[in-house]
C-alpha cells in the first residue's frame, strides 16, 4: 500500500491546458479549456483511480502527464523531472520514469513491427544492456504479461485484442518505468477477456512496485483497482479522495449521479443517489459558477455564481460543492 | 486467389520493356545513331527493317529499343526525385505541422495550380538542355501528389496509439518519421509512384516531342516523335512504333498501380479479432 | 399463454465466406409477448445484432436466412416480400441502433426525419407531420423541440442525437421496439437517462422492447427475461430477476464472477477477479460439441462431442449445458 507521507511520485499543481479555437474567418475566438486548474498527486506504489465523462479533460490530462501536450500554466513533477509551460518534456528522460498503456490494442501496436522488435527497440534507443540482456529482458517481460517466447517473432495482426493489449503493457514496462498510465485499458476488450488484463494489471502492480493512473469510465473497474479515486466534470476535478469515501460516502452531487446512473444488478448498493439531469454541457461553454448546476438536483442561486473551491470533508477527502458537508 | 489481372498484364507489359531496355545493345540490329544512310530513308515496315527506317535512314526498331533506355531511365529517375521529394515534405508537413505545414501546403497548392509542362518548360530554359536539366526539370513538378498523400497519411496515423508510445519512450521526431510512419504509408506511396512514373514518361516524351527534352540524333521516343511529325501521312511507321512502346509501357505503370493498389490496401486493413 | 408479439423459432442465419457456409446463428428461439423487455445479451461475434436483422428482415448477403421461423402475432414474417416487410417496418417494428450518427442522415433535418415517419404510415401531411414531430421531440424530454426541430444531426450532442432516433423509432407507436446497443456509445450519466425515456414511452405507448447488449448489468435491471448469446446459440434464458443470483450456464457464471462489480470490494474486499480463459471462436471456428467447452472449467468428455440440447427451466426458461445447475 502507498505510504501518504512519502514525497510523492507525480505532483500535479494547478494545471491548465486551454486550446484557442477559431478566430479569424471561421468566426470569434473561443477557448477551450480542456483542464481548467487540476491539482493532484500519487505516492508510490498507489493507484489513482480518474473519472469522468465526455469533456472531462482526463484525456487531455493525460497527455499532459505524459508530455504530449504542452501546458497552459501550471506545473507537473514526475520523480525529479518537471513539466511546464516554459518547460518542455524531455522524454529521453521521462521513458524510464512514466509510460502509457492505450485504450486501443489494434491502433496502438505498430502493424510493420514484430513484438521483438517493438519490445527490443526502446532498449536499443536507450543504451540498455547488449544484445544478450536485451533478449533477457525481451523474454522477461513477454513471459511476465503472459505471453510466449515464440510469439516475439510474430505480428499485431496474428494476436486477439487481449493479447495485443498484453503487448501494449509489455511496451509500457520494458524500461522499467515507476508510473504507468492506464488510459481505458480494457474498454476495446471483449467482455469475457476484461478479467484477464485487470488481473494482469494488478499483479504486475505487485510484482514491480509500479504506481498507476487508471482512467476509465466504467465505475465498477476504478472501484477494483484504485487506493484513491479523482472525479473530473469539464476540466475540473470535483472530488478526490480515497476510494472508500468516494464509493461510500460521495459528498459531491456529481459522483453521486455517476454512481446512480450504474445499474445496480446486485443491489448491494449502500449509496442511492439522484442521477444527473439534461445533456453535458460543451466544453466550450461551461456554465458559469459551478459546472455541473444546470443538471444538479441540488441546485442553488449561489451555485450559478459562485465556482466551489476543492475543499476538505474529513481529512483526505476533498469536493467542489458548496453542500459538501450535506450526506447522501 | 483471385486472377489479378491488372498486376500480372501490367507488370508484364512494364517488364518487357524494362528488359527491352536493358537488352538493348544485344537485340537492336543496327546502331540507333551512327548507322545512318540517306540512302535508305523512309523505307516502310519489312525483313531487312522491322519497323522501318526514318528520315536519316536509321532503323526505327533499333531506335525503339534504345529509346527503351533513354525514355525509362528519365522516367524512373524523374519519379524517384519526385517521390523523394514528395514524401520528406509531406511526411514533415504532417508531423510537424505550423508553419511548416502552411507553407508546404501552399507550395503544394500552387505547384498543383501550374500547368506541369509549362512548369518544366520554365525550368528547362533556365537551366539550359541536356539530360541532367531535364531529370532536374521532370523531377521538381509532380512532387506535389505524394507530397500531399504522404501528408494526409500522417495526419490520420499521427494520433494512433504506436505513434504516441513511440514518442513517449523517447523517440526522436525523424526516428518516428522513418521507423514508424513511412513503413506504414509505403503502400498508397508505392501506387502513386507507379502511375506517377508513367506520368513521367509521358512529360518526357512531351518535352522531347517539342523538342526540349533529349536532342537528336539520340534515340528517345518523344523525340521520334517529333521528328516523325511532317511525315505523319506520308510514313505513318516512323509515328507508330514510339508511339505504342510509349502507350504500352505507361498502360503497363498503370496496370501495375492498380494491381498494387489492390494488394496493398485490404493487407493493410486486415485483422484477425 | 396468450399469442405472443414476436416469436423466433429455431433461427438459422447462415454466412458465406469463401464459398463455404457457416452457421453464424444457429437453433434460436425466443417469444417476446405484448408490452415485455426481453433482453439479449452477449460479447461481439456472438450473433446477437444478426438476429435482430433478421427479425427486421434485413438480412444481406454474406448473410441469409438459413432456417426457421419468425412471427408477428401469429402471422409469419420471415418469408414476406420486400415490399410487405417495408410496411412492416417503422409501423410495427421499429429499431434503433448504437451510433445515431450513421443511422440519421446527415442532410436533412431532424424534424423532417420524424415527420416522415407520420407520412409514410400514418398517411399525414407534411404540415400535421411537422406538428406531430415537435410533440415527438417533446416526449423524448428534447428541451426547446419546436427549435431543435430544424437542426440537422451533427448540431446534436449523442445522447440528443439518440434521443430523435428514439422518436423517429416510436413515432407511429409500433408494437416491437428493437434497440441493439442503444447507449453503448453514450456517457454513462446519459445512458442512465436513455434507458429510463426507453422505459418510459415504451410502457405508455405498450411497445414491447428488445434489448441488446453486452452489459449483462444494464439488461437485468431494465427487462424481465434475459437470454445470454454465446458463438450464435443462446446459452440461457432466466428471468431478470433470477440470472444474477442463480446463473446456470458455466458462460454466464463466469461472466458475472469476472466483472467486478460497483459495491463487491466494499462487501467483501479486493478478490481476484475470475478469468474466463481463451477467446471467443471465430464464426468460421466454431468449436465441435459445446462451443463453449474449450473455455468451461466443468467441460467433459460428452461436452466436446455433444452439443447440450436446451433444457426448459421454470418460467418459460432454459440452459444449454450437460453440468448445467
Amino acid at each position: 500500500m502507498a505510504d501518504a507521507n512519502q514525497t510523492p511520485l507525480l505532483a500535479i499543481d494547478d494545471l491548465a491546458v486551454h486550446y484557442p479555437i477559431g478566430g479569424g474567418f471561421t468566426g470569434p475566438k473561443r477557448v477551450l479549456k480542456a483542464v481548467d486548474g487540476i491539482a493532484l498527486s500519487v505516492a508510490p506504489g498507489e493507484c489513482l483511480g480518474l473519472v469522468g465523462e465526455s469533456g472531462c479533460g482526463k484525456s487531455t490530462l493525460a497527455m499532459a502527464i505524459m508530455g504530449l501536450v504542452t501546458p497552459t500554466h501550471g506545473h507537473i513533477r514526475i520523480a525529479d523531472q518537471e513539466i511546464s509551460a516554459t518547460k518542455k518534456a524531455d522524454h529521453m528522460h521521462l521513458a524510464q520514469t512514466v509510460q502509457m498503456v492505450f485504450q486501443d490494442p489494434y491502433a496502438s501496436l505498430n502493424p510493420r513491427q514484430t513484438v521483438r522488435r517493438t519490445l527490443a527497440d526502446p532498449l536499443r534507443l536507450h543504451g540498455i544492456g547488449n544484445r544478450t540482456e536485451i533478449e533477457h529482458r525481451v523474454a522477461d517481460i513477454m513471459a511476465k504479461v503472459g505471453l510466449r517466447p515464440e510469439q516475439a517473432a510474430r505480428y499485431p495482426h496474428e494476436f486477439s485484442g487481449g493479447q495485443r493489449q498484453r503487448i501494449g503493457i509489455a511496451r509500457a514496462l520494458i524500461l522499467r518505468p515507476r508510473l504507468v498510465l492506464c488510459d481505458e485499458p480494457v474498454s476495446a476488450l471483449d467482455v469475457s477477456i476484461r478479467a484477464q488484463i485487470i488481473n494482469l494489471l494488478l499483479e504486475l502492480k505487485d510484482d514491480l512496485g509500479l504506481s498507476y493512473i487508471m482512467i476509465s469510465h466504467d465505475l465498477g473497474v476504478v472501484e477494483h483497482v484504485s487506493d484513491r479515486v479523482a472525479v473530473m466534470y469539464l476540466g475540473r476535478i470535483v472530488e478526490r479522495g480515497d476510494w472508500r469515501e468516494i464509493f461510500e460516502n460521495p459528498r459531491h452531487p456529481y459522483t453521486r449521479a455517476l454512481i446512480a446512473a450504474i445499474p445496480d444488478a446486485f443491489r448491494r448498493r449502500a449509496v442511492a443517489g439522484q442521477k444527473a439531469r439534461g445533456e453535458i454541457p460543451s466544453a466550450l461553454a461551461p456554465p458559469p459558477g459551478c459546472h455541473f448546476h444546470t443538471r444538479c438536483p441540488l441546485v442553488a442561486d449561489q451555485c450559478r455564481s459562485d465556482a466551489p473551491a476543492l475543499e476538505p470533508v474529513a481529512p483526505g477527502h476533498l469536493a467542489a460543492c458548496h453542500f459538501r458537508d450535506r450526506a447522501a | 486467389m483471385k486472377f489479378r489481372a491488372n498486376l500480372y498484364i501490367g507488370g508484364a507489359f512494364f517488364a518487357t520493356a524494362v528488359i527491352v531496355g536493358v537488352l538493348a545493345p544485344v537485340i537492336a540490329t543496327h546502331d540507333p545513331v551512327f548507322d545512318a544512310n540517306l540512302m535508305n530513308a523512309e523505307i516502310p515496315p519489312g525483313w531487312e527493317y522491322p519497323f522501318g527506317t526514318d528520315a536519316q535512314g536509321r532503323d526505327i526498331y533499333s531506335r525503339v529499343v534504345h529509346g527503351a533506355r533513354i525514355s525509362l531511365t528519365v522516367g524512373l529517375v524523374a519519379q524517384c526525385i519526385n517521390s523523394i521529394i514528395g514524401v520528406t515534405l509531406g511526411l514533415t508537413a504532417g508531423y510537424w505541422g505550423g508553419w511548416w505545414d502552411d507553407l508546404v501546403s501552399g507550395l503544394t497548392n500552387l505547384m498543383l495550380a501550374i500547368p506541369s509542362l509549362i512548369f518544366a518548360l520554365a525550368i528547362m530554359a533556365i537551366l539550359g538542355p541536356g539530360l541532367v536539366s531535364l531529370l532536374i526539370a521532370l523531377g521538381l513538378t509532380s512532387w506535389s501528389y505524394s507530397c500531399r498523400l504522404a501528408r494526409a497519411q500522417v495526419l490520420s496515423l499521427k494520433s494512433q496509439g504506436y505513434v504516441q508510445a513511440a514518442r513517449i519512450l523517447g523517440y526522436s521526431d525523424l526516428r518516428i518519421m522513418f521507423t514508424q510512419l513511412l513503413p506504414n504509408i509505403l503502400g498508397p506511396l508505392i501506387v502513386i509512384a507507379t502511375l506517377g512514373a508513367g506520368g513521367s514518361i509521358l512529360a518526357e516524351a512531351a518535352l522531347s516531342f517539342l523538342g526540349l527534352g533529349i536532342r537528336p540524333p539520340y534515340p528517345s521516343w518523344g523525340s521520334m516523335l517529333s521528328d516523325a511529325r511532317e511525315q505523319i501521312t506520308t510514313a505513318p511507321w516512323l509515328s507508330i512504333f514510339p508511339g505504342l512502346a510509349i502507350f504500352i509501357t505507361v498502360l503497363g505503370l498503370n496496370l501495375l498501380g492498380d494491381g498494387l493498389r489492390d494488394i496493398l490496401d485490404p493487407q493493410s486493413r486486415e485483422r484477425t479479432s | 399463454m396468450s399469442v405472443p408479439l414476436l416469436d423466433v423459432e429455431n433461427l438459422r442465419i447462415a454466412l458465406s465466406q469463401g464459398g463455404k457456409s457457416y452457421g453464424a446463428v444457429e437453433d434460436v428461439s425466443f417469444s417476446i409477448a405484448p408490452g415485455e423487455t426481453l433482453g439479449l445479451v452477449g460479447e461481439s461475434g456472438c450473433g446477437k445484432s444478426i438476429t435482430a436483422l433478421a427479425v427486421m428482415g434485413l438480412l444481406r448477403p454474406p448473410l441469409s436466412l438459413g432456417g426457421g421461423r419468425i412471427t408477428l402475432e401469429g402471422g409469419d414474417i420471415h418469408d414476406l416480400p420486400p415490399a410487405k416487410l417495408r410496411q412492416l417496418r417503422g409501423k410495427r417494428i421499429a429499431m434503433i441502433f448504437q451510433e445515431p450518427m450513421t443511422a440519421l442522415n446527415p442532410l436533412s433535418t431532424v424534424g423532417r426525419q420524424i415527420a416522415e415517419m407520420f407520412v409514410l404510415h400514418a398517411g399525414a401531411n407534411w404540415s400535421e407531420a411537422t406538428d406531430r414531430a415537435v410533440e415527438a421531440l417533446r416526449q423524448v424530454h428534447v428541451p426547446s423541440p419546436e427549435r431543435r426541430v430544424k437542426d440537422f444531426p451533427h448540431q446534436l450532442s449523442g445522447g440528443m442525437r439518440q434521443r430523435v432516433m428514439i422518436a423517429i423509432a416510436l413515432a407511429c407507436s409500433p408494437d416491437l421496439l428493437i434497440a441493439d446497443e442503444p447507449t453503448t456509445a453514450l456517457d454513462v450519466t446519459v445512458q442512465a437517462e436513455i434507458v429510463d425515456l426507453m422505459q418510459e414511452l415504451c410502457a405508455a405507448k405498450g411497445t414491447a422492447i428488445l434489448m441488446i447488449s453486452h452489459d449483462l448489468g444494464l439488461v437485468a435491471n431494465m427487462c424481465r427475461r434475459v437470454a445470454v448469446m454465446y458463438a450464435g446459440r443462446i446459452v440461457e434464458q432466466q428471468a431478470a430477476a433470477d440470472i444474477f443470483d442463480r446463473p446456470r450456464h458455466p458462460y454466464t457464471r463466469g461472466l458475472i464472477a469476472s466483472l467486478p462489480r460497483l459495491g463487491a470490494r466494499v462487501a467483501h474486499g479486493r478478490q481476484r477477479l475470475q478469468e474466463i480463459s481463451g477467446v471467443v471462436p471465430a464464426i468460421t471456428a466454431f468449436p465441435a460439441g459445446c462451443r463453449f467447452s474449450p473455455r468451461c472449467q466443468r467441460a467433459t468428455d460428452v461436452c466436446q462431442s455433444n452439443d447440450p440440447p436446451p433444457t426448459p427451466l421454470p418460467e418459460n426458461g432454459l440452459v444449454r449445458c450437460h453440468h448445467h445447475g
